[in-house]
């Protein structure tokens, strides 16, 4: 087994700036906006260091589909342990129609190009939700996946995974290679300090393009129009107990 | 200043800049306010009072971590999970 980890990491609007819609509604206002990491994503790669530290792999490498600026992501993944980046060049309107198939298709084709045991990724990325790649990722390979983790710890050629399910927990035993996706509570990411990120600097960071991957990023879908979800309605103030229950009445929810 | 304690003042200052870009009140509000905080003591010349001044420091280092994480970490918790009652 060749103990090496692909993490994958997408740059995303940061989490706490506020979204606007474009006014012709065709996407979102990106230009000129914070952009980081996406949170998933970097309890993804704080994953991937923790079984480094433990001497559990050999080597983590950091993965990013999209243009020059994702650079920055793969440099704050370095920051955080990881030993070396990928970034696969994407960019205009390739880039905009980039989504969980295309980068699932490169991930796998990387996965096998860099005899990956692990790939660890995000369970879902802030801007567009999908929560696909991963599943995808381990459906183009034939890898067992093991999602929503919130707990992970290997076991000789086998990782075990405790899940995150709507009843509960689940707990499940895979062989690797494997898929595997991060849940919120698998990890407290640790933050790039100034100094790692200087460190990050000296890591290499190589550049591919998807064609080099034998990749093909026409995408099956069309975004038609994106909308702001509906205001909310302002509330009423009533005097009494006896106005609320009218008011209710009146609405039908009594 | 001693001099190997002004390396320690400074990198202190450095790293505290650098973590006060993702500041909620703004990276400017956190500048001044930084500023401010290191030029009150400009004139100590105590290497012990400057290493407890130091401490201080890394201390509030470590609360902005633990600030941003929890932001964070209370962020997705709301936005992607059902609340547990």
């Amino acid at each position: 087994m060749s103990g090496r980890v692909l993490v994958g990491v997408k740059r995303v609007i940061d989490y706490a700036v506020k979204i606007r819609v474009k006014p012709d509604n065709s996407g979102v206002v990106t230009d000129g906006v914070k952009h980081s990491m996406n949170p998933f994503c970097e309890i993804a790669v704080e994953e991937a260091v923790k079984l480094k530290e433990k001497k559990l792999i050999k080597e983590v490498v950091a993965v990013s589909c999209g243009p020059q600026q994702s650079q920055e992501t793969i440099r704050t993944a370095l920051a955080m342990g990881a030993d070396r980046g990928i970034h696969v060049e994407v960019s205009g309107k390739d880039y905009e129609t980039l989504g969980p198939l295309q980068v699932s298709k490169i991930l796998a084709a990387l996965a096998k190009k860099e005899d990956a045991q692990l790939i660890i990724l995000g369970k879902q990325a802030i801007d567009d939700d999908c929560n696909q790649t991963g599943q995808m990722t381990a459906a183009l390979l034939d890898w067992p996946q093991g999602t929503f983790a919130s707990e992970v710890s290997m076991d000789g050629a086998q990782v075990k995974v405790v899940r995150e399910i709507d009843g509960g927990l689940e707990t499940i035993k895979i062989n690797t290679p494997a898929v595997l996706t991060a849940d919120l509570r698998l990890n407290t990411p640790r933050y790039a300090t100034l100094p790692n990120i200087m460190k990050a600097k000296k890591k290499k960071i190589a550049n591919v393009k998807p064609a080099d991957l034998g990749v093909d990023l026409t995408s099956r879908l069309e975004v038609l129009r994106v909308d702001e979800p509906p205001q909310r309605q302002a509330g009423m103030k009533v005097e009494t107990v006896e106005d609320l229950v009218e008011k209710l009445r009146d609405t039908g929810m009594v | 200043m001693a001099n190997p304690l002004k390396g320690e003042v400074i990198r202190l200052y450095k790293t505290l800049l650098y973590l006060g870009r993702e500041y909620p009140k703004g990276a400017a509000y956190f500048r001044g306010r930084l500023k401010c905080a290191f030029m009150k003591h400009k004139d100590e010349t105590d290497p012990e009072k400057i290493r407890q001044l130091v401490a201080r420091g890394d201390h509030v280092i470590k609360e902005l971590e633990a600030l941003y994480f929890l932001r964070k970490y209370r962020a997705m918790k709301k936005r992607y999970y059902e609340p547990e009652n």
